[in-house]
């Protein structure tokens, strides 16, 4: 039996970026990877990868679970490090400065590269003061400069109507998907240039994950995003490039719309259309 | 058959389970009765008792009964203990929980567990033998029996015990919570003191009420390296007595086993009961509160 | 209403740089305090050897098998435990007797047989409570506890020197002759008149040999041939009578004895051995349980064929443990015992015992230098003890820790 037409089933019109936008020629580099492996202990968990991530574009990592695309994503902003026996070695480049060297200052890297994770993560705090966190980590400010970093972060993940009344209330009293705003929010506090997020959607309801979405396309005008889906649609949708990923390797990376549409290797095809994984 | 058989064992186990509530309401009578043959007697008034600070049982014509100054002392001793044991004891805890290697962690836990193990007695000798004369050669004040060695020996006694309930308490902060917070950008240390930390402090709490239970009740160090002079003072130089230096003293002596010495025994036992039984339930009360947060 | 702008500090790199914290320096705050925690650690460490060390050069000098095997002595340089380690065989061995069946059944009617209903939920939940403040008592409280209610037993059954029962004790009367030989005429009760010398009565010695009596006349000479002399006396000769203790003596009060003291640091682990116990059959996944009750085993049935098992190897690290507490604990003791002077092992269930915690006690309390370095010596035994302990308990550990799901 043949299937329905893919296109109608998985391209369903949302208010995604414009064709030409997406395929303009001249968009800048924004995250480069070269010949980039890395292992947890013995086992060579990517190989050799290339990419190169556009600037204010929304990329997604597609593939089965452990193919390898949570570990490219936390390698980004080099959250592996935390991980004991973790290693990689290639080029890591984030505008075209190195991201990988032993001189990189780590905790830096990771202001410029915020990261959302599939599980909300609140800090057991108050909403104002889980914004805040990042921004006292790094920045001197008064305390007007606070409030004003605080309400605008708030505002850009679209909370701010919701939680304005109750700033000082523990952030563990808001739903999963206010969470994972207010995650977005703290990210964004802290003024980087990447987001990355890994399935930030996977532990949320249909709604919140709608708005989720309608936010990765708003903040996509000022960050680069690269996020890590299990959910098709929610790659074809969002994002502007696609990077299907297989057993550790990079199988097929191009704008969404010919990956999803003209795939040009068989396995991309057969797991887009749910014959595989 | 099998039936009967089955609930013949069922009746041992439960009173093998009751003893342990015999046990506890065998403490409240005893306590409780001789307290009340204690106040009694003639010599003595709840008011005398819980109104002076002079201790004195034993010697001269005039005995003097005020429980404030063996309080005093256990508080003093207990006090130098959390001094010591509190910072020490935090900051192993962070570092085993969040900075260690697994190989200095595999090296230190075990080190901590042979502190933990060594008899009260032994450090007891440690601080009579060897920390008080190391204090003699900072300071002529200091006493062959002074309440510092003993305060000191004490908190590395309970030590051990700050240190693994409070990295318990640090290691069921989620994951997730680290993560985050160095995703943000934050070195090891603002995540330690900032995130872990804060989100730990009920159960760290608990941690260092149920060391201080344990620093009030202790016993040997006290009747070796503190004295045996009952006194209200904050001079850790000075000799002193604790409730249970007390109870030892007693105990040592041939006191006939009755008259008002003898009952002052059980009194000073009653008060040191409720007061660690105070700190243990407020203890494991924040225990429970904190394990709820997470699990 | 509308969004606000990117607040300056983000948006301006300028500013952004004037603002931001040093990067060096919040790197040095880290290191600063890995320094610190290093130091603590390291702190912590070398206490830990110097006490070793000290205690083993004080006490290195005077540890010898004489030690081990002698009496304690006023003379420092004759000076040993035995009786002490004597005291602390037996009193391992009967506060673990008596103490882990009480301490793991129940454990296990806490662990195993959860009640259902709402009612005795509560009961169940006031026993765990229960047990948990119980193990916050000190020590010393529950030998004030012992000392009423096992040695004194509240002076309802009289007092240790006449206590109202007493089973396996049996009199002698005993006499000295003139030649300095022991002669002892068994007596059937307390009550029994005092043994008069009678020409051809059977008398005793020490080794409980039996002799016919020679009855020396008042005037006669005292004989010289020393087997005779063994068994003679004359007919003025007054025995003193002693109490004969055997090895199953009992009395009630148990008074200030060895059963007191086992009773004593029984309450003292009790809540120990309860709550590893428990710990250990927490451990045991409950598809093990399921799987038996789903065979049709009874609950008894799968505690003892299935979950006991399965949890005796925590069961026994804790029950180490808890040994190594007993083996340490002073106060209690002291409570019971006091220090007193005792320069044999203990006989039987009633007799006055020292330990070695006690005899430690005893010798760091004295001023004079000789002694503080037998306490030493003894701290050397007591440790090791304890570390054979440890090393059982990671042998069994390492033994048994194969994963059960």
């Amino acid at each position: 039996m043949k299937p329905p037409p893919r296109e109608a089933q998985i391209l369903a019109p949302v208010s995604r970026p414009s064709a030409e936008e997406s395929q303009d020629s001249a968009l800048e580099t924004a995250i480069q990877l070269k010949d980039f492996d890395a292992w947890y202990g013995d086992f060579q968990a990517l190989h050799s990868i290339n990419l190169a991530m556009p600037k204010k574009r929304i990329t997604s990592f597609i593939g089965p679970s452990g193919c390898g695309k949570s570990t490219l994503l936390r390698w980004i902003n080099r959250m592996n490090d935390t991980i004991a026996g973790a290693r990689a070695t290639g080029t890591l480049e984030i505008h075209g400065k190195d991201a990988l060297g032993p001189k990189v200052d780590v905790v830096g890297l990771r202001q410029q590269v915020g990261i959302v994770f599939q599980k909300p993560n609140p800090f057991p705090k108050s909403i104002f003061d889980n914004v805040a966190y990042g921004v006292r980590l790094h920045l001197k400010t008064s305390k007007a400069e606070l409030q004003e970093i605080v309400e605008w972060s708030l505002q850009k993940a679209g909370l701010w109507e919701e939680v304005k009344d109750r700033l000082n209330k523990s952030a563990l009293g808001l739903s999963g998907g206010q969470q994972q705003r207010l995650c977005i929010a703290r990210a964004i506090a802290v003024g980087p240039e990447v987001l990355l997020m890994d399935e930030p959607c996977s532990a949320l309801d249909p709604r919140s994950t709608a708005a989720i979405e309608d936010l990765m396309l708003e903040l996509r005008k000022s960050y680069t995003i690269a996020i890590v889906t299990h959910n098709m649609q929610q790659a074809a949708r969002v994002s502007d490039f696609t990077a299907y990923m297989y057993l550790g390797t990079l199988v097929e990376f191009g704008a969404t719309e010919d990956v999803f549409k003209r795939p040009r290797h068989t396995e991309t095809e057969d797991y887009i259309t749910g014959r595989f994984g | 058959m099998r039936r009967w058989q089955e609930r013949g064992i069922m009746g041992v186990l439960n009173g093998a389970t009751l003893f342990s509530v015999f046990i506890t309401l065998a403490i409240l009578w005893v306590l409780g009765a001789e307290t009340t043959n204690f106040f009694a007697q003639d010599e003595v008034t709840v008011g005398e008792f819980f109104g002076t600070t002079q201790w004195n049982p034993l010697l001269g014509s005039e005995k003097h009964f005020g429980i404030w100054s063996l309080v005093c002392g256990t508080f003093l001793v207990a006090g130098v203990a959390l001094l010591v044991a509190v910072p020490l004891g935090l900051i192993t805890a962070i570092y085993l929980s969040e900075y260690a290697h697994p190989k200095v962690r595999s090296i230190l836990k075990p080190a901590l567990e042979v502190l933990a193990g060594i008899p009260t007695v032994v450090y007891g000798f440690f601080a009579l033998t060897l920390l008080t004369p190391a204090l003699k050669v900072f300071s002529e004040g200091f006493g062959s029996f002074n309440a510092l060695a003993a305060g000191i020996a004490v908190g590395i006694l309970i030590l051990p015990i700050i240190t693994s309930l409070s990295e318990d308490a640090l290691r069921v902060v989620p994951q997730s919570l680290r993560d985050g917070s160095s995703g943000l950008g934050a070195t090891r240390f603002d995540t330690s003191f900032k995130v872990v930390f804060p989100a730990a402090l009920s159960g760290i709490t608990s941690a260092v009420i149920l060391a201080a239970a344990r620093a009030i009740g202790e016993t040997m160090i006290v009747a070796l390296a503190a004295g045996s002079t009952p006194k209200v003072t904050a001079d850790v130089r000075d000799e002193i007595q604790t409730m249970t230096g007390f109870m030892v003293q007693m105990a040592l002596g041939d006191v006939s086993n009755y008259g008002v010495e003898y009952y002052s025994m059980y009194a000073v036992a009653a008060m040191l009961f409720v007061l660690t039984l105070c700190f243990t339930l407020l203890g494991t009360w924040i225990r429970k509160r904190y394990r709820e947060e997470y699990e | 209403m509308s969004p606000r702008e990117k607040p300056a500090l983000l948006s301006d790199k300028k500013l952004l740089q004037e603002r931001r914290r040093p990067m060096s320096q919040r790197h040095r705050k880290d290191m600063i305090f890995r320094g610190i925690c290093r130091g603590v650690s390291g702190m912590s460490a070398s206490l830990l050897v110097i006490l070793l060390v000290t205690i083993l050069t004080e006490g290195i000098g005077t540890l010898s098998t004489q030690f081990l095997s002698s009496s304690p002595d006023p003379d420092p340089l004759i000076a040993g435990m035995f009786p002490a380690i004597m005291g602390s065989v037996w009193l391992l061995v009967l506060t673990m007797a008596i103490a882990l069946p009480l301490g793991i059944s129940a454990a296990i009617v806490l662990e195993e047989y959860r009640p259902k209903g709402s009612g005795l939920r509560k009961i169940h939940g006031f026993v765990q409570l229960n047990i948990t403040n119980l193990s916050g008592v000190p020590s010393v409280v529950f030998g004030i506890l012992g000392l009423t209610v096992f040695a004194s037993m509240f002076g309802l059954f009289g007092n240790e020197g006449n206590p109202s029962a007493e089973v396996g004790v049996s009199f002698v009367d005993q006499f000295y002759n003139e030649g300095d030989f022991v002669l002892e005429v068994p007596v059937s009760a307390a009550s029994q008149p005092e043994a008069v010398p009678i020409a051809g009565m059977r008398v005793f010695d020490p080794a409980g040999k039996a002799y016919e009596l020679n009855l020396v006349g008042d005037d006669a000479e005292w004989p010289e041939d020393s087997a005779l002399a063994k068994r003679s006396l004359r007919s003025w000769d007054v025995p003193g009578r002693i109490k004969d203790r055997r090895w199953w003596y009992f009395r009630l009060p148990f008074g200030r004895g060895i059963l007191a003291g086992a009773l004593t640091l029984m309450l003292v682990i009790l809540p120990i051995i309860i709550i590893s116990t428990q710990e250990a059959l927490r451990a045991v996944p409950s598809s093990l349980r399921d799987a038996s009750l789903g065979l049709g085993a009874t609950q008894w049935q799968t505690v003892r064929r299935i979950t006991l098992p399965a949890a005796l190897p925590g069961i026994l690290t804790g029950a180490i443990i808890a040994m190594s507490r007993a083996i340490g604990e002073a106060a209690p003791l002291l409570m019971i015992a006091g220090i007193v002077f005792i320069t044999r092992a203990p006989g039987n269930l009633m007799d006055d015992f020292t330990a070695m915690p006690l005899q430690i006690y005893n010798w760091a309390g004295r001023p004079q230098k000789e002694f503080h370095d037998l306490a030493a010596s003894g701290i050397i035994v007591l440790l090791t003890a304890l570390l054979l302990f440890n090393a059982v308990a990671v042998f069994l550990r390492q033994k048994y820790s194969k994963p059960l799901s």
